[in-house]
């Protein structure tokens, strides 16, 4: 067995501490999300404080409190009912499809949940410039216009560079493209989006940073702040639209789900015209431990949260994962979701039919709908799917 | 003689402008002919360049396309967008919408201005959606607009003819079409908006979100057309106290 030395804490890095290289920016919305965050007593609401908060037309950050506080879970009907109202009035039946494509699994960081950590004894690959342009072909003929590039979080395994020629590549299949790679400073960003990405998503994976300190035990990942300010960096890079998300499950899910609402309502208060949008991942399984398992955001507290997100931040979109079963996907979008990934792959490569991966999964996918399927179903919802709903200028 | 209203050198018999987002594009056809829609919207970040959901492919042949520059932030972005609408064969009609606040989706008169004016010179039929605000809609008035069309409440609220003072004083002042866009919830809100003078009436959300697209199609071809009648038959004078009063105020008077 290799030895791991942060498995001792007096072995780890200061997690607060930044590194060098790191990028500084003059930005209060970090202390402001925990402060309100450790504020945050979700025992003390009540079934009229949500009955309020379902009344009013735009949502407090109290109101929002609200709707995530067990007081909330009893009136799961009425709030779905509302989110649904509010989603056809900003979305109408709209739902926007993508598909994520993973072009490397190198990862420098232990995060001690994650398929990608570098103590994890994983198939380690990354797409050749050749492999990745067969593989958003293949894409292409799906009909899908979106991807999402995804990479592990290693500046060695996965450069700048190679994230930005990935994106310039892509610009000649896709109209829409984002990306959900380690944290960057603005100016790297700034490149990015100049190579065609216009979209960045960052999860913090818990605001709780004691918490993230115990989970995150190497790498340039351990870094809270650097990470909490990751989407401000890639709209001062003059990224389009950012992504936020908590790992529910991970740490407390109602004070997760409520930094992450407010973080992104803070920034879009900050810089008005960036776009937000939602992720709302749980715990999976993953290869070599499958003991992972979300605790206490079960389906019903999932899609209660998801409800709370849709009322407090009506105009933003939200993703649902393929995390999920096809069931609740499949619903969540007719209520609140805007937006579903379909024929996902989260290996290195295994989009073209009959080949095999390159490189091991991140985690373990739940829904394995291909694009055709996904689209049917969405339409038999009576829903309308959307391959594009962006312009690059 | 026919009531025509005119954009540019066009000339349209029907006052009301459909919007093709938000519903199903196997209903767009059934909702133009049941709305009698001579202009169809289409938001050009909907367009794509492959063929499985493209917009463009179910917009029926015949009516004028409308692109709108949803998606720019700015004038410049509003130029860039329009031009590559007419490249894709769009046509000449471009609606700006100039957005920078993803919240509210408030239009930014300043940057829509500016845009008009650009594209003007460039041989577009301009139409600049805008927040009624006089001095703005002159502005986009003397750089070359085609119409004014103010926004009645904020977008996809459908609560109707909230900014109604400011829409009446465009319409007294401004001597192009007004057609009022956005915020129209009801079939009686657009026959409201058609009695105080607008030239046509754009929705979207309202009927997207109808239980029967097609049917709340009609109905708001029925209630422009009768707001249209009531404007042009002259709404009657309407007393403010119920009754002249007995004795009358200027009764003193003698030669």
């Amino acid at each position: 067995m290799e030895e791991i030395k942060e498995l001792d804490p007096k072995n780890r890095i200061d997690h607060m501490t930044y590194l060098p290289d790191m990028e500084i920016i003059n930005s209060d919305l970090d202390k402001r999300v925990v402060a309100a965050m450790n504020e945050y007593d979700y025992t003390l609401f009540t079934a009229n404080d949500v009955l309020a908060a379902l009344e009013k037309d735009v949502l407090s950050p109290r109101d929002f409190q609200a709707l995530l506080s067990p007081a909330a879970e009893p009136l799961l009907e009425q709030i779905a009912r509302r989110a649904q109202r509010e989603t056809r009035k900003h979305f109408g039946n709209s739902v926007m499809m993508f598909t994520p494509v993973y072009i490397a699994n190198y990862c420098e960081n232990f995060c001690i949940y994650c398929g990608f950590n570098r103590h994890n004894k994983i198939r380690r690959a990354k797409l050749s410039f050749e492999e990745m342009e067969r593989e958003f072909e293949a894409i292409a003929k799906t009909g899908l216009q979106e991807v999402l590039i995804l990479t592990g979080e290693s500046r060695k395994g996965s450069d700048v560079k190679y994230i930005g020629e990935a994106c310039k590549l892509a610009r000649k299949y896709f109209k829409v493209i984002g990306l959900e790679v380690y944290p960057m400073n603005s100016g790297e960003y700034k490149y990015l989006h100049e190579c065609g990405a216009d979209y960045v998503t960052v999860f913090q994976e818990t605001y709780n940073s004691d918490k993230y300190e115990t989970l995150h035990l190497a790498g340039h990942k351990r870094i809270w702040p650097y990470r909490f300010n990751a989407q401000e960096r890639a709209i001062l890079g003059g990224m389009r639209g950012v992504g936020f998300a908590a790992l529910l499950g991970l740490d407390d899910f109602r004070k997760d789900g409520f930094a992450t609402g407010y973080h992104a309502y803070l920034l879009q208060q900050k810089y008005p015209h960036a776009e937000i949008a939602i992720s709302c991942p749980r715990l999976r399984p993953i290869i070599n431990n499958d003991k992972i398992n979300p605790k206490d955001v079960h389906e019903r507290q999932l899609l209660q949260v998801i409800c709370a997100y849709r009322l407090f931040l009506p105009f933003a979109s939200i993703t649902i994962s393929t995390r999920e079963s096809n069931t609740f996907r499949k619903h969540v979008i007719s209520i609140a979701a805007t937006k579903i990934s379909a024929g996902v792959s989260t290996g290195i490569g295994g989009h073209i039919e009959g080949e095999e991966a390159k490189g091991d999964a991140q985690f373990e996918i739940n829904d394995n709908a291909s694009v055709d399927y996904v689209y049917r179903e969405i339409e038999e919802m009576g829903m309308q799917p959307v391959m594009s709903d962006y312009i690059y200028v | 003689m026919k009531d025509t209203f005119k954009l540019g050198n066009h000339e349209f018999t029907s006052r009301f402008i459909l919007g093709s987002g938000k519903y199903s594009l196997d209903l767009i056809k059934a909702a133009v002919e049941n709305a009698g829609a001579q202009i169809i919207t289409l938001a050009l970040r909907r367009a794509t360049t492959g063929n499985v959901a493209n917009i463009l492919d179910y917009i029926p042949k015949g009516v004028t396309l409308l692109p709108n520059t949803s998606g720019a932030r700015n004038a410049e972005e509003a130029a860039r967008i329009a031009r590559l609408a007419r490249e894709v064969g769009c046509g000449d009609f471009i609606k700006i919408e100039c957005i920078r606040d993803s919240k509210y989706l408030l239009p930014d008169n300043y940057e829509t201005a500016k845009a008009t004016e650009i594209l003007a010179k460039e041989g577009f039929v301009v139409m600049p959606y805008m927040y009624p605000d006089l001095n703005a809609a002159r502005d986009m008035a003397n750089a070359g607009a085609a119409c004014i069309m103010p926004l009645g409440a904020p977008i996809g609220t459908n609560k109707g003819l909230a900014t109604k003072e400011f829409i009446r004083i465009l319409i007294d002042e401004i001597d192009l079409p007004v057609i009022v866009d956005a915020g129209i919830g009801k079939p009686s809100q657009a026959c409201e908006a058609m009695e105080m003078g607008a030239a046509a009436v754009m929705a979207n959300t309202a009927i997207a979100t109808a239980g029967d697209v097609p049917a709340m199609a009609e109905a708001f071809k029925y209630a422009i057309a009768a707001g249209r009648a009531a404007y042009l038959a002259g709404t009657g004078r309407v007393l403010e106290t119920g009754a002249a009063a007995s004795s009358p105020l200027t009764g003193f008077l003698a030669d």
